[in-house]
């Protein structure tokens, strides 16, 4: 992940469900054009956001052993706009897990008001693209996602702990 | 309690609708997976977990699409071609499948044709009875 697009996880259950939190400034740059004096959060980036927490909700419940990829998305419904000074919460929910992929079903909510409804399906590419080689080093989770998850979960990508 | 064929694919149906993107009256009991309905390799994982929970049964995926397994062997396929033993190991492993056509040429590029509605709801029938 090379860069990331929430700001917090609210709650973290492995292997079966997460709650992330993203704020919304006008001082993000695209804002400015979308649309000009009415800015308003791209869809495509609330995806991006629901993407991020299911995603990261994916790869630790294999211990982030796997390059979760994005493979599909299987709904996403949208119900309000979403404005700079809006805080919104991102909810992800495993549905299927495999050792090839899994599945998602999630919700944006602003407060108690709905937003929008996204579902994803996510590829372990390794197990999934007929033996296609991947380098090694898991490109998809890297270091700098790591402090999201810190007070939720162990650190599972650190090496081994010595003796 | 066992469900009839017309029930398993009434529900297959509305997963593959669901699964794809689809209209009603896309889905025949005839059309193919890949051909007729545009299913992408992740589309057939997603189908998968749809068939799981819709039916609340397992689904190992080489069980439903064992052709994968079967095409990376070399002693199964030669020059494009299935030899007789790659037919015999399909025979064995898609019970479920319809494989007359295929065996009048049993060119590779057209294993995708054996995914079909009706090889689907002989593998849940299979399973839920």
């Amino acid at each position: 992940m090379r860069w990331i697009w929430i700001d917090k996880f609210l709650e973290f259950k492995s292997g079966e469900s997460a709650v992330a939190l993203k704020n919304i400034s006008l001082a993000e740059e695209h804002l400015h054009d979308h649309f000009p004096g009415f800015p308003t959060m791209p869809e495509c980036l609330m995806i991006e956001a629901m993407a991020q927490t299911a995603g990261i909700l994916v790869g630790e419940a294999r211990n982030f052993e796997e390059k979760v990829v994005l493979a599909k998305i299987k709904k996403a419904a949208f119900y309000h706009f979403v404005r700079p000074g809006d805080t919104i919460t991102l909810h992800a929910k495993i549905d299927s897990i495999a050792p090839e992929a899994a599945s998602t079903t999630g919700e944006i909510m602003r407060g108690d008001e709905r937003i929008a409804q996204i579902s994803l399906m996510f590829s372990h590419i390794d197990n999934n693209l007929s033996g296609k080689q991947f380098p090694e080093e898991n490109f998809v989770f890297t270091d700098m996602f790591n402090s999201l998850l810190t007070g939720f979960v162990e650190d599972k990508t650190a090496s081994e702990p010595s003796e | 309690m066992a469900m009839s064929r017309d029930e398993v694919y009434e529900e297959v149906k509305e997963v593959l609708i669901d699964a794809l993107g689809l209209d009603d009256d896309e889905v025949t009991p005839k059309s193919t997976l890949m051909g007729d309905l545009g299913a992408e390799s992740i589309d057939f994982l997603d189908i998968v977990f749809r068939l799981e929970k819709a039916f609340d049964i397992k689904v190992p995926r080489e069980e439903l699409f064992p052709a994968e397994a079967v095409l990376n062997n070399p002693e199964f396929v030669s020059g494009g071609i299935l030899t007789e033993k790659g037919l015999a190991e399909l025979r064995d492993k898609m019970p479920h499948t319809d494989l007359t056509e295929f065996e009048k040429d049993p060119n590779v590029n057209n294993i995708a044709d054996l995914f079909t509605v009706d090889a689907i709801v002989n593998f849940v029938e299979g399973k839920v009875a």
